[in-house]
Parts: structure tokens; sequence; C-alpha cells
């Protein structure tokens, strides 16, 4: 896959978000709105300086269409463009790449992207309806699957080709929750040992409760400006070095690979040869934990570790801070939660804290280079972003 | 779709063969995966496969929670395409493995409708 050569720098200028969690006395629209005003404040901007809004959700968690006309009404910035960007689980980490290419294109010089999801208004169940969803509606959806089931199917996989085990899956759920009890923003602050994740109940064998994420309610925002401005908003940016997005079959019956997602693999490739890095240049990582094996599975198509070896390299602790590469310290979505459309976003948000010094307890010492990692769906798409620091 | 579901009743499951370039595929497709071709013809699968990876259900969507827990597989037929579909009730999660053989059969659903189900070769 080639590129077009790209000339501008585009920096991120600002960062916002909301706790994640149940947040029942706020709508989506002010959730939004908290995410949106926390990045200008950190941009120094005003709304009138927006010169796009790039509105980014899942479908069907509530009635509302087209969220960007509410979203941009509710912030006050008519008749500056609006539009929504969707791609599951990974809408806003694609659209903070749609906001970099407006920029690159010279439409618009500041692009704020903003992820929002509401979830907790439907019980599990209703929720699983939607996501089920993710998978084909007429080949798959008749026989009940769900989001854990999918993940769930390619984790036996793994197990099965190289014999990683449950424990090693609780380990994943441990750190993250280890370094999620240190965030603030985080839906669940509170460590779990190993024996706690192994007896939680089963959802989808062989994932039980605590190797899947949580839905939440929540919104990100992230500023994005080209280098000039950037430079005059702040003294040290966060780069945009790299980005890769990759798709791969929606059903499972047009897969050919199940230990590996292989859009993850593709996107990682892009990124990494944009950015002029390897894996093993990156200070640190936020990848798509949604499930305990998916963390482990990304070990392996990001590059981190041999294929294979994803189970010995948590076993091992080489993703926590000290070792080769700290991997979702601030609690991933394991700890964090998941509100859909904010998690890209929200990736991005935790590795600019972390290129910038700010991570508070959970800062990796020196971070220069960092990848924000997201999967939609049930790995039919995989954004990879590469940041850098000033 | 309507002839797929005829052909359920017939007690037979049928993917899809492109005339142009002999590609077989399941599930059916007016368009050949291969050639996009449109000249395709119906064609009766062997059933006989073997699984892939399965899980077994325990939290299931709204309109499942009654059939819960129930195992859902994938599976590869010795011709090719592969197939999602459940697994026989009759077969428990601790009897089956990745790896082994299955039958891919036509089964009645509790509400009339017709589907395919992945079960045991010799169970009838």
């Amino acid at each position: 896959m080639g590129y077009l050569v790209h000339r501008l720098r585009v920096g991120i200028v600002g960062i916002g978000q909301t706790k994640f969690g149940k947040l029942s006395d706020s709508s989506s629209r002010e959730l939004v709105a908290d995410a949106f005003k926390e990045a200008l404040a950190d941009a120094g901007l005003a709304r009138k300086d927006i010169s796009t809004l790039i509105v980014c959700s899942g479908t069907h968690y509530d009635k509302q269409r087209s969220p960007a006309g509410i979203m941009a009404e509710y912030l006050g910035v008519n008749p500056t463009p609006t539009f929504h960007v969707e791609a599951a689980c990974a809408s806003s980490g694609v659209g903070v790449r749609v906001g970099w290419s407006m920029i690159q294109a010279g439409l618009h010089d500041i692009v704020a992207v903003v992820g929002f999801q509401k979830m907790m208004e439907l019980d599990a169940a209703e929720v699983q309806d939607v996501m089920s969803r993710s998978g084909d509606v007429m080949w798959e959806s008749p026989f009940g699957p769900t989001m854990p089931a999918y993940y769930a199917m390619h984790a036996r996989a793994h197990m099965k080709r190289y014999g990683t085990t449950e424990e090693q899956l609780a380990l994943v759920s441990v750190k993250n929750h280890k370094y999620g009890a240190k965030n603030p923003y985080a839906m669940f602050q509170k460590e779990l040992t190993v024996e706690d994740v192994l007896k939680s109940r089963v959802v989808a064998s062989p994932l039980k409760l605590y190797d899947c994420c949580a839905n939440a309610d929540g919104a990100t925002c992230v500023i994005l400006a080209r280098e000039k401005l950037a430079r005059k908003f702040t003294d040290a940016p966060v780069w945009v070095a790299g980005l890769g997005l990759a798709s791969s079959p929606m059903s499972l019956t047009s897969r050919s690979e199940f230990a590996s997602f292989q859009c993850t693999v593709q996107a990682a490739r892009q990124a990494y040869k944009m950015a002029k890095v390897t894996a093993h240049d990156l200070d640190v990582a936020e990848v798509h934990d949604s499930f305990t094996s998916a963390e482990i599975v990304n070990y392996e198509d990001l590059g981190f570790c041999r294929r294979g070896d994803g189970g010995k390299m948590i076993q091992d602790g080489q993703t926590h801070i000290g070792g080769k590469i700290p991997v979702n310290v601030d609690g991933g979505l394991l700890a964090k939660g998941h509100p859909v459309g904010a998690t890209g976003a929200a990736h991005i948000i935790a590795i600019a804290k972390q290129l910038r010094n700010e991570a508070g307890q959970n800062q990796v010492p020196k971070a220069k280079i960092g990848l924000a990692h997201n999967i939609g769906g049930i790995g039919m798409y995989a954004v990879c972003t590469v940041l850098r620091a000033s | 779709m309507a002839k797929f579901i005829d052909y359920l009743q017939d007690a037979k499951v049928c993917g899809t063969k492109c005339k142009e370039c002999g590609s077989l595929q399941f599930p059916p497709r007016a368009h050949c995966t291969r050639c996009l071709a449109t000249n395709i013809e119906w064609k009766e699968l062997s059933g006989d496969c073997t699984l892939i990876t399965f899980t077994k259900v325990d939290a299931a969507p709204s309109a499942f929670i009654e059939q819960a827990p129930y195992l859902l597989a994938l599976a590869e037929l010795t011709e090719g395409p592969k197939v999602f579909a459940w697994i026989d009730r009759r077969l428990s999660e601790e009897n089956i493995a990745i790896g082994m053989k299955l039958k891919l059969k036509t089964s009645k659903l509790s509400n009339g409708n017709v589907s395919y189900v992945l079960t045991q070769p010799d169970v009838t």
C-alpha cells in the first residue's frame, strides 16, 4: 500500500475527556460538551477557532440519527462543518485519521474530533443485541452470537495453537486493573487478583466476566492543528507521526485466520512505515483490550513479541511499566470501561498524556514515541496511530 | 434466500457455485467471491466438516436468553467453505474439541423454522 507524500505536520494541541462509567445524570450532548470544553481549555482555543467538528460514535445505542447535527448545535459551533464517522469501537480513532487528512488537504486548520457513547441506559442483554449486530446479520446473528462470543472463538483458536492459558488471560486483567486503580477517569479503580478473574462467571467460554471490558458512558475530544498553528498554541504539541487503517472480513466464514486479527497487522505496518519506526522503538502503547485475549493477540499482531509468545509476554511482566513495552498502563478498556465511540480518542489521549509527561502515577519514564491501536467490531477494522513527543 | 430455505425444507444445505470460475461458496451469494460473476448455480454441500473453533454462550442477547447456554461454532467443510452455526444440543462442551469431525445437517427450530446445525457424524 502506498502513500502520497505529505508535507505538513499535524499536532495534537488539545485533549479532553469525561470520566467513564455510569453517568446517568448527563445526556450524550452534555458529555460531549464536557470533553470539548476541556480540550478547548487545554489548547487555549475558543469555539470559533474550530474549523471543522468530526463527531464519532457507534450506531444503535440511542435513537438519535445523524448525531453530528445535535452535537454541533449543542456545542454552538454552527455553521462550522460537521459530520459523523462510524467504525464501531474504532470510530474516534478513525475520526482522528479523517481530521488529519482534512488538515493535510488544506481544507481546515484546526479540527476537533469528539467521540461519545451512552450505553448504560440499555440493559446488558440489549447491549448484547446491539453489539451482536456488528457481526453478519444475515448469516451469523440468527444463531445469537455476542461480542464476547466472537472474541471467545478467536481466543480459543489462539489457546489451541499456542498453548495460551486462562491464567495468562487473567494476568492481562490484573495488570490493567492495577493501573486503572490509579486512573481517576477509570470506571473501575480497584485491583483484581488472578483468582478473582478465574472465578468470575463465564460469559462465553473461555472468557469470563473479568476477561471482558464493561459497557460505559463517556466522551472524549482531541483537537488537531497544522504545524504552524500547533506551535502557536503550545510549546510542546504531540505530533501525529504515523497512521494506519485496514479491514478484515466481517464474517468468520470469510476469514482464514483466527489466532490473529489480520487488519491489525496491516494497520500497524502502515503506521510504523509512515512514522519510520519499528515496534521496538515504541516507549508505550494503548491497544484494544476489549477482552484479555485480544490484548495478548495484539502484542503479536503489533510486533511487540514473536507470534505465539503473547501469553508469555504478559506472564513475564513485559507489558507493565518497567517492562519491554508498557501496554494499557492507564487501565485499558478492561478497567476504564468502553464507551464505544469515545474509546479510540481515549487511547490517543492516554498516549498524548504519556508523551507530555502528564500521566501522573502511571507515567512511563521518558516516553517519546507511543502507539494507539483500536479494533472495530469483531476485528473488521483496525486503526493505528503513532504519536511522537516534541 | 427463498431458494436456500426451499432446499433446507428438502433437508439439503446448499452453497453456490460459480459457473464461470468454479468457486464454491457458503453462505450462498449472488456474486462470486472470486470473480464477481453472477452466473451462479446451487450446489448441495457434503456436510462433512472439521471444527475450527467454538464457544459456549452463557450471556445471550435478549432474543436468545431462553435458549442459553448454547454452543456456537465455526467449521470448515471438506470442500473448502466455512460454516457458522450452532452445535447440536446433544453434544456438551466437554465432548467437543477443535479439530473434531462434525456433520452439517438441516434442523427444525422450536418455532417451526428450518435452519442448519453442526452435529456428530454418527448422530442422526
